[in-house]
């Protein structure tokens, strides 16, 4: 398996996330995820080369029905829950770097 | 009363539901402010479900299985226009705009809920410490956990607040916790129960489940909420089974196997006693019992401690400030996200969110993400072959009674191996069940974990049945 986790790991997960973290928020979750992934280390004790991976415990396939109308949730009742919202819409601030 | 006592009374036109439920909203008002089970008491909504059901047995309609049995919901099931928080201030102020289909099966049972119960927040825990609103007491010990991250809905049981309670179980989030309370928990095979409306945590491993003072009320409200739902695409299209009909069969001639993995040296020796009890109980009753080998079992935890992070990294990206729940502004789009998502989360699920992400990231995804999978086929594969040779497994259901507030709570690892005996199940997407079986040394309630194969929810609760009956007092 890989060298431990570092720092330098840690912030770059945290910016990938969207969430920002201290100094001292960056040293203490750099410890304990890596005391975590190194717990993770003895699945290094096992032959895994030729095992499948399962991804589920169910063996799914896709579902399928027919493509009818039916009601679906108010849209005002979903609009009410929104930070902000403007003609029916959900209202975030700029992005890329224009004027709201 | 039981649940099964209450419904009957109730659909007899012996008791109202009123009464019932003003009884159950008495008790919580009297000791809701020492243990907190509940995010939210409703109280006027419950009162107007009873009305409903006493105005439907009035009219000599069917009240419906639960007619008038109050239950107390885990407050990451939506129930519309009533706020489910995931006690998360992420989801400050939301209201979802539609029931959870085990919201919408209970009510159509007749069952009223009287409110929506504390845990860690995302189910992401094991002692309800996690919570933004605080935690949730042990109906036994105050000064103890009442497990997690189902704590507000163990303990609700357990104090007598409703006969009934929902929660929801992705490593042993129903289970561990009624172990701790002294309850029984039950973690269906996965796709059993529809998990529309249930707030995703790890969508592979999650599955709703019942929570009862009784194995026979534990098997009645997991009649009502299973069944194939065409919103869940995981939903199994198999007929529910009749599970309180077949309680009474016994287990003479069950086959029944100790996991010899899960009662090595990481299990306290009280617990582990407990558990050889309960098999000598079960033995004494016309199973027979045997050693059990799982052995990919022991690596469930690092197989688990990986896929679910990864699996909720992805589900937890979509609270983004955007459509619901808390906004903390900012000048761009990118800053307004990062902003709230710094505030809004806690620091276990910040922690989870950003193990997954790494488990998942380019340069690390086979190292980590990519063997947990292999090893949960490995777990497939043994509890395949021990399902050859017994109907039924035996384990404890946690390593210990219930732990004091802030023993673990800085050290996750020790917290993650509260779940040490439940996880592999989740992973395997198959049935267990916690059932009290006596006290350990501290006087705490013990649970005795039974296991079923697929779709084995027969004879796991036969099993537990025998073994409720046989219970140390």
């Amino acid at each position: 398996m890989s060298d431990a986790i570092t720092r330098d790991d840690v912030a770059h997960v945290a910016m990938l996330a969207k969430l920002r973290v201290t100094p001292d928020e960056l040293d203490r979750y750099t410890s304990q995820l890596g005391a975590i992934l190194d717990h993770a280390r003895d699945m290094e004790a096992l032959d895994l080369d030729d095992v499948p991976p399962t991804a589920h415990p169910l063996p799914l396939v896709n579902v399928f029905r027919l493509d009818e109308v039916g009601p679906g949730v108010d849209r005002a009742e979903v609009l009410a829950n929104a930070p902000s919202t403007q003609d029916d819409r959900f209202r975030v601030p700029a992005i890329l770097g224009e004027e709201p | 009363m039981s649940a099964i006592e209450l419904a009957r009374a109730v659909r007899a036109g012996e008791r109202s539901a009123r009464e019932i439920v003003d009884g159950y909203l008495a008790t919580i008002a009297e000791h809701e402010p020492t243990i907190h089970a509940f995010n939210l008491v409703t109280a006027d909504e419950a009162r107007a479900a009873a009305d409903a059901v006493d105005a439907k047995v009035a009219e000599g309609r069917d009240p419906g299985p639960l007619a008038g049995v109050p239950v107390a919901l885990k407050d990451n099931l939506c129930t519309r226009g009533i706020p489910t928080t995931c006690s998360s201030k992420i989801l400050a102020g939301w209201r979802p705009p539609y029931d959870a289909t085990v919201v919408q099966k209970l009510a159509a049972a007749g069952a009223v809920s009287v409110g929506k119960t504390n845990l860690d927040e995302f189910a992401m825990g094991s002692s309800t410490e996690n919570s933004a609103f605080g935690p949730t007491r042990n109906p036994r010990d105050p000064e103890r956990v009442p497990g997690g991250s189902s704590g507000g809905s163990a303990a609700a049981v357990a104090a007598g607040f409703a006969p009934l309670s929902l929660g929801s179980d992705t490593g042993g989030s129903i289970r561990q916790p009624a172990s701790l309370c002294g309850v029984v928990g039950v973690k269906p095979t996965y796709g059993l129960v529809s998990r529309y409306g249930l707030v995703a945590f790890a969508s592979s491993l999650d599955q709703i489940g019942p929570f009862a003072a009784n194995v026979a009320d534990a098997a009645l409200l997991l009649e009502v909420i299973a069944g194939h739902d065409p919103r869940d695409s995981t939903s199994s299209p198999e007929p529910v089974p009749r599970y309180t009909q077949s309680l009474g069969d016994g287990v003479a001639g069950m086959r029944v196997g100790i996991i010899s993995e899960l009662m090595g040296d990481g299990i306290a020796p009280d617990v582990r006693r407990r558990v050889e009890e309960a098999a000598e109980h079960l033995a004494k009753s016309g199973a027979t019992v045997g050693e059990a080998s799982v052995p990919a079992a022991m690596f469930g935890l690092s197989a688990y401690y990986l896929i679910a992070p990864a699996e909720a990294s992805s589900n937890l990206a979509r609270y983004d400030g955007v459509r619901y729940g808390l906004r903390v502004d900012g000048a761009t789009t990118a800053e307004m996200m990062e902003s709230t998502r710094t505030e809004g989360f806690g620091v276990e699920v910040k922690r989870r969110i950003m193990l997954g992400t790494y488990a998942l990231s380019a340069g690390y995804y086979e190292a980590f993400y990519g063997k947990a999978q292999k090893v949960r086929t490995l777990i497939v594969r043994d509890f395949a072959a021990a399902y050859e040779q017994f109907d039924v497994l035996l384990s404890p259901t946690a390593p210990t009674t219930a732990f004091r507030f802030g023993e673990k709570a800085e050290d996750p690892l020790a917290m993650y191996l509260s779940d040490v005996c439940t996880i592999p199940t989740n992973l395997a997407g198959q049935p267990a069940m916690s059932v009290p079986f006596g006290v350990g040394d501290d006087g705490m309630p013990v649970g005795v974990q039974v296991l079923a194969p697929t779709l084995g929810e027969v004879p796991m609760f036969r099993a537990a049945a025998v073994l409720e009956a046989g219970a140390p007092a």
